[in-house]
């Protein structure tokens, strides 16, 4: 390792130092360098380090988080493919099916993403930053399995320079960018992207194949259709052994994901449970009215269809585009929960609010915010004033 | 006194005048600089073929008004001078409609409300207020043309993209060639949408500042 260390900083550095030949892609090689050695520089001044969680940490600790999700996502996607096909495979076949299928959209998503962003780093002059590594982990398990591979990068490139790098890139971002890149796809290509033939993967490229009589709706578009005998079970749904986008069936491999982003402190508690507050009081609010049988189902329901655990857990939470007040977070969380609610059941147009809904709220993050300041300066001020008086 | 009979023999292209046609295409446009005008380029640039019928109004309205006003400017009395500015445009924007639906009336249709709404179009307002009332016609006339070519520039460059990855067509002919869509590709939906205009806007605006530094605001 020393000498691999000594050899890139005797050869291979000089190059892209100022007046080397290379020096343009000094900040490409920098990226790599940090990437594989921890840097020699110190600060001079007095630092800030509250404790060891820089930004490359952090984002490790969202990725491991992401590993249930993404492992049950990977199975899922042969499962319900060779139910589809209604043919009987063992685990391991599920699997490597979902693998082989899944693994393509992360490498597109990764490959392009990270092009943009050390292309920007380069033109730019700053440091390529690791936000990327969780974003493009995040996209492929928000898309059906059936999308096409140009589509995701087409997606991944808008989000990355019109989402994150206009504003300033990572940190500096409104919306959040795997999000965004989700939306971009859900308008650009509503046909690949909604309805009731692209969840599984047979549905698109063995048609022929399919079970008679088979259907890929999701739970969300059964329910809007009314039919609710053909509605998985509670236990289906909370496991996610159902059609949907890759990463976001399994109400249980999220858990799992947010107990490592709450443990590890790097998720917002608060956050996840206003989420969940706000859509539970929506869910039985509905209840209440219950004029259709979407609004007649039990308000938990809600929590384990769709995008939403999937959303609470790691979208939701994204700290740069979420609020960053204690008491803004509530709100934040709650109008995320009600808002996406609102948008299932009563917009049809949309089959799934979580995306939108946090979107929106990531709008509105920055207001929120402010109001809890001022209203905090106001309280205080309050205190100060009797005693000057 | 002398100053003014200058004034009177200066050439019809002088650098003064040139500057007048030639500003707001670039420096001072009055969308991309100024931000003028931006509903009517998120609301008609969805086909090519609509831009150009629009920008060709708004240049002729333009241009008409600001002759017009700069005409009146010593007769309007200043207390209602934003009434006499809006009787002159709406009057230009009813011959442009009329004409509009007597030869292109399909684009008309499309175009909808959007050419009575040429007459809330802030940049002739901001115009007429801000240049035509003080200056003499010709100046006027350079300055109105100038500045409708400096929105027509713009709305034609979303118009072509949008239509381009939108709908796959320009002017209304396929440009996307067949092998494309077998391959796999497919139109934009987002592009017809409302809010794709407003992102190439500021994708415009974007490459537009950054290859004019001056008009970078680091205020």
């Amino acid at each position: 390792m020393k000498a691999l260390h000594n050899l890139i900083e005797k050869k291979v550095k000089p190059h892209f130092e100022q007046d080397g030949k290379l020096s343009k892609f000094y900040r490409t090689f920098e990226a790599f360098e940090t990437f594989l050695f921890v840097q020699g520089n110190v600060t001079t001044r007095g630092s800030h380090i509250r404790d060891a969680m820089e930004m490359k940490r952090t984002m490790f600790h969202v990725l491991i988080a992401l590993i249930p999700a993404l492992l049950f996502g990977m199975w899922n996607v042969g499962y319900q493919h060779y139910q589809a096909i209604g043919m009987d495979v063992d685990f391991i076949d599920q699997f490597l099916f979902g693998l082989y299928r899944v693994l393509p959209i992360i490498i597109v998503t990764y490959a392009s993403g990270l092009l943009v962003e050390f292309l920007f780093a380069t033109i730019r002059n700053h440091e390529v930053n690791e936000g990327f590594l969780v974003t493009g982990m995040l996209l492929p398990l928000i898309v059906p399995v059936t999308i096409p591979l140009w589509m995701v990068a087409l997606a991944t490139v808008f989000a990355v320079i019109i989402g994150k790098e206009v504003f300033g890139g990572t940190g500096m971002n409104i919306l959040n960018p795997a999000l965004l890149a989700r939306a971009f796809l859900f308008f650009a290509y509503p046909a690949q992207f909604s309805g009731d033939e692209i969840w599984i993967y047979a549905q698109v490229h063995a048609p022929e194949q399919l079970v008679d009589g088979f259907s890929g709706a999701t739970s969300l578009a059964v329910l809007a259709a009314g039919n609710l005998e053909s509605m998985p079970s509670v236990m289906e749904m909370f496991l996610g052994t159902i059609p949907g986008s890759i990463g976001e069936t399994s109400t249980l491999a999220i858990l799992l994901g947010a107990f490592v982003l709450v443990a590890t402190g790097v998720g917002s508690l608060r956050i996840m449970l206003s989420v969940v507050a706000g859509g539970l009081f929506m869910g039985l609010l509905f209840n209440l009215f219950a004029v259709n049988e979407f609004m007649e189902v039990p308000a938990y329901y809600h929590l384990i269809m769709g995008g939403f655990a999937f959303g609470t857990v790691y979208m939701a939470t994204d700290p740069v585009s979420a609020s960053q007040t204690g008491t803004g977070k509530y709100i934040y969380g709650f109008l995320i929960g009600v808002i996406t609610l609102l948008i299932r059941v009563v917009n049809p147009a949309f089959p799934e609010g979580m995306m939108l809904a946090i979107l929106f709220m990531n709008v509105f993050a920055p207001l929120i915010d402010h109001y809890v300041v001022r209203a905090n300066v106001k309280r205080r001020l309050k205190r100060v004033k009797p005693a000057e008086a | 006194m002398s100053e003014n009979d200058n004034n009177q023999k200066e050439a019809l292209f002088s650098p003064k005048n040139k500057k007048l046609l030639t500003n707001p295409l670039g420096k001072d446009n009055p969308i991309n600089v100024q931000v003028l005008g931006i509903c009517s380029v998120l609301a008609i640039t969805v086909q090519l073929r609509a831009s150009i019928v629009m920008a060709i109004s708004v240049v002729a309205v333009m241009g008409l008004a600001n002759v017009i006003i700069s005409l009146l400017r010593k007769t309007i009395p200043p207390r209602i001078r934003i009434i006499v500015q809006l009787t002159v445009i709406a009057s230009l924007v009813i011959l442009v409609d009329q004409v509009l639906k007597a030869f292109v009336y399909d684009v008309s249709r499309q175009l909808s409300v959007f050419v009575g709404l040429i007459i809330t179009n802030c940049i002739i307002m901001g115009r007429l207020e801000a240049f035509a009332l003080q200056n003499k016609p010709w100046p006027s006339f350079l300055d109105g043309i100038g500045n409708a070519a400096g929105y027509a520039w713009v709305l034609l460059a979303v118009g072509f993209f949008r239509e381009l990855f939108g709908s796959g067509t320009l002017m209304g002919y396929n440009v996307i060639p067949g092998f494309m869509y077998e391959m796999g590709y497919e139109d934009n939906g987002f592009m017809i949408l409302p809010p794709m205009a407003l992102i190439t806007v500021g994708i415009i605006i974007w490459v537009h500042r950054y290859k004019d530094r001056d008009l970078i605001d680091i205020s």
